[in-house]
């Protein structure tokens, strides 16, 4: 047919995740995820997603292949997706992805092999970009994110953070159309945590429609009321994230849409910094939202 | 005699390894291991207890919502104000899990179980004008076709024209689940990991404009279930007819029961649910639900045997990885000391066995279709056929409970956390029964436990040396070709596991991996 659609291979790992970006990515609206596996995702490139486990048909040995075919056959022209932190506690073996002389080959070393050959690496959600739920403290299993990891065993490759937990499908789809359309981003494309600052450039309290409720000192205290859940715990005046202007679901709806607090799922202090997720952020000097912010980056 | 190794299993949630030992092309023993590990338990120890309905629902991304039913639940329970949630809460946490479960249910026939059954390549060979085939037809013609192929081969059965329309449905399900989440993110913010179902009640509120735009996303649904998955699924079940006997299992099904249909008996496992609380077993008649028969033993699985054979409430989680003659990260949950099989099975069979009418006429209905007998349902299609039902059976109430709602009225519930107490939540989530356990001090989470569907069918051997459920409709079953063993993963799937609950803490989960070899 046309030999002209360029095939971009792309390896999908899970490490200690959920699934839930997976589940996430299936519920993009425009394109759909049939028009991401089976379309052009822009004219003239088609998506060859070559492993991704809870969608690809084969099971066992002949999928293992692909990974091992892929980091040999196309160095340096594949894009790898890591959704889930790298487990690294070394007194159990908790994440092996496939064997090798009949050894589970660990979820790290199968990461190494094939993060080096690479074209760039995605880090899809909070867990590979930051560490997330699996890293929470006492973090039973080691787990680091992508990018230290990588960096402690001398890997550095073109890197991008899309976390969330979930990412809303449209932050990893507008980053993989921005690579394919202008190429890989530039420095000053993210921000400090490397995330596309197209999607993660301003607060969520800069753009909440309760944010009125806040300027004005209206607070709910109970679920339910009118007003700003900042008392309830809402974590939006420390969470960089675009939910109130593109609404989750097909634009259905977002967390604060709902009554609830923000819990601050797209930042690296997720979970354990901003837990308790009921209670009310605590050091913040408000209303200075932007001067904590100034502050805060000032300080790391 | 073979060995056959199948791991990972892919298109389930989570990482599971499957082990076969072939005698005379019959299997004699299984093995089913869950891999992985991630501690979520462990992470919930010392947090503020509220946090729980946010952290358990990232065991698994698959179906999450169910755990943060089972929080909330849980939570009501050991705050002493289960019988005080407000009538709408209590229905818009139906109408959250409701929806939630029959979008799981399509996803896992369309998309994680059909590519056993449905040969999308014939696609290759269609000559309509549907624009979605065609798309798929240079999809193939350009001859990059993962995530496709490879695959096991050898008994794709279905003609070229059913599988084709299958194709186009598989395409069309993707759509229809994203809907079901769009209907879940009315009341519940957004999915994955939605925020509106609270201890106490539920954060959002209902209102006229919310209940018409649920009610129409659900018209939809039940379209799709009535004209296109209970069509298909009989449609499958007839050209695979010997999936009606294949994979029978251990006969004991046991269901916690889901969707409360009042909220004032503070006793869960007495409250009146649309799906009935209790267990049945091949002779179908009705045994209430005792949870105190429920035991988790650990002699097979990477724990210390001194936390073997208790009761959840007293249950502990202490890893010993390489312990001898242990297999598995998931203990080996029994009820009544018998093993137990849990799902969408379990929770059709025990309502029909309770002689509810709807659900009698469902199920009768569906055999005479396929002329079979109750029996039948004791199989891969049998499973398959429940599952189904199960989503029909919801998505009938949704529309029903929707109207119910009563805009003004509260949806939340105050309380105050205890200095110390105990809680029990206990739901049936898409996969099967699911229980929450927590013990507070010091207004802390001290000790929170999680008993989840795949624990149950992927356990590994009991104490008294008795296989699981999965590794029970494995065994005695006749393979074909070994280097295809397509009739075990048809067996797995039927069940639909998630490892990463299973192994919630547990985890990598991630399906990593895979291998597949005859030794």
């Amino acid at each position: 047919m046309d030999s002209k659609i360029k095939e971009l291979p792309v390896i999908w790992l899970q490490a200690a995740a959920c699934t839930g970006c997976s589940i996430s990515l299936l519920n993009s609206a425009s394109p759909t995820i049939k028009n991401i596996l089976i379309d052009q995702i822009i004219p003239g490139v088609h998506l060859n997603l070559r492993f991704h486990a809870t969608i690809m048909a084969g099971s066992g040995e002949p999928v293992i292949k692909i990974l091992e075919d892929t980091a040999r056959e196309m160095k340096g022209n594949y894009v790898l997706v890591i959704e889930g932190a790298i487990p690294t506690a070394t007194d159990a073996v908790y994440g092996a992805i496939g064997e090798r002389k009949g050894k589970p080959v660990k979820m790290g070393d199968r990461l190494i092999e094939l993060a080096r050959e690479a074209l760039a690496i995605l880090c899809v959600g909070t867990c590979a970009s930051f560490g997330g739920i699996p890293a929470a403290t006492p973090n039973p299993t080691g787990c680091q994110p992508v990018k230290r990891f990588l960096e402690a065993n001398g890997i550095t490759k073109p890197l991008v953070n899309i976390p969330g937990c979930p990412p809303h499908p449209d932050w990893f789809v507008g980053t993989v159309a921005s690579i394919l359309l202008n190429g890989l981003p530039k420095t000053e494309d993210l921000d400090d945590n490397l995330r596309p600052l197209a999607f993660y450039g301003k607060l969520i309290h800069e753009n909440c429609p309760r944010r009125a409720y806040f300027d004005e000192g209206k607070f709910a205290k109970k679920f339910g009321e009118e007003g700003c859940l900042y008392e309830l715990g809402c974590k939006g005046p420390i969470t960089y994230a675009d939910c109130p202007l593109r609404h989750w679901n097909s634009g259905t709806n977002w967390v604060i849409g709902a009554g609830a607090p923000c819990n601050g799922c797209t930042q690296p202090e997720f979970p354990d910094l901003v837990a308790p997720f009921y209670e009310k952020l605590k050091d913040v000097d408000l209303p200075g939202i932007g001067a904590y912010c100034t502050a805060a980056k000032e300080a790391k | 005699m073979g060995r056959i190794v199948i791991d990972p299993v892919t298109r389930i949630e989570g990482h599971l390894k499957v082990e076969a030992i072939v005698e005379g092309g019959v299997v004699k023993e299984a093995k089913s291991s869950g891999n992985l590990f991630r501690g979520l338990e462990l992470i919930l120890k010392g947090r503020d207890p509220r946090d729980a309905q946010l952290i358990t629902q990232r065991i698994c991304g698959v179906c999450p919502q169910s755990h943060g039913i089972a929080a909330s639940l849980n939570l009501d329970s050991a705050f002493g104000i289960s019988d005080k949630i407000p009538d709408n809460a209590r229905i818009i946490r139906n109408l959250i899990q409701g929806a939630y479960m029959v979008q799981d249910h399509i996803l896992h026939f369309y998309h994680l179980a059909a590519l056993d059954y449905v040969d999308v390549t014939s696609v290759a060979k269609y000559e309509g004008k549907d624009p979605d085939l065609n798309s798929i037809k240079d999809f193939i013609s350009r001859g990059a076709l993962a995530p496709f192929v490879p695959r096991y081969e050898g008994d794709y059965r279905l003609p070229t024209a059913v599988n084709q329309q299958a194709t186009a449905h598989y395409v069309k399900a993707l759509e229809i689940r994203r809907l079901g989440h769009e209907a879940v993110s009315i009341f519940n913010g957004k999915v994955p990991h939605g925020v509106g179902v609270i201890p106490g009640g539920v954060t959002t509120t209902p209102t006229t404009d919310k209940i018409m735009a649920f009610l129409w996303k659900i018209r939809v649904l039940q379209d799709f279930i009535n004209n296109v998955y209970i069509p298909d699924v009989l449609a499958v079940a007839g050209a695979y007819r010997d999936y009606l006997e294949i994979g029978a299992g251990c006969k004991n099904l046991l269901s916690y029961g889901t969707y409360d249909l009042e909220g004032r008996d503070p006793d869960l496992s007495r409250r009146k649910r649309l799906f009935a609380q209790g267990t049945t077993s091949a002779d179908l008649k009705p045994k209430p639900l005792d949870l105190n028969k429920i035991t988790e033993d650990v002699k097979h699985s990477w724990y210390e045997d001194s936390t073997s054979g208790r009761n959840p409430v007293h249950g502990e989680t202490k890893p010993q990885y390489g312990k001898e003659g242990a297999y598995s990260w998931l203990k080996a949950p029994r009820y009544g000391g018998k093993v137990h099989e849990v799902g969408p099975l379990a929770r059709v069979a025990v309502t029909y066995a309770n002689g509810d009418p709807q659900m009698t006429t469902l199920v009768d209905g569906a055999l005479a279709e396929l002329k079979a007998s109750a029996p039948a349902l004791f199989s891969v299609m049998g499973r398959h056929l429940a599952r189904a039902l199960s989503a029909k059976f919801i998505a009938d109430s949704l529309d029903k409970w929707l109207l119910e709602l009563k805009p003004g009225e509260p949806t939340f519930t105050e309380y105050t956390i205890p200095e110390e107490g105990h809680g029990v939540g206990i739901t049936d989530a898409s996969r099967g029964a699911l229980g929450h356990w927590i013990e507070i001090k010091n207004q802390k989470i001290a000790n929170y436990q999680c008993v989840v569907p795949t624990t149950w069918n992927g356990s590994p051997k009991d104490n008294n040396g008795n296989p699981g459920p999965i590794e029970q409709a494995i065994i005695g079953t006749r393979i074909r070709d070994e280097s295809n063993p397509f009739e075990i993963v048809r067996i797995i799937r039927a069940f639909d596991p998630c490892l990463g609950c299973a192994v919630h803490l547990v985890s990598p989960k991630g399906q990593n991996l895979g291998r597949f070899r005859v030794a």
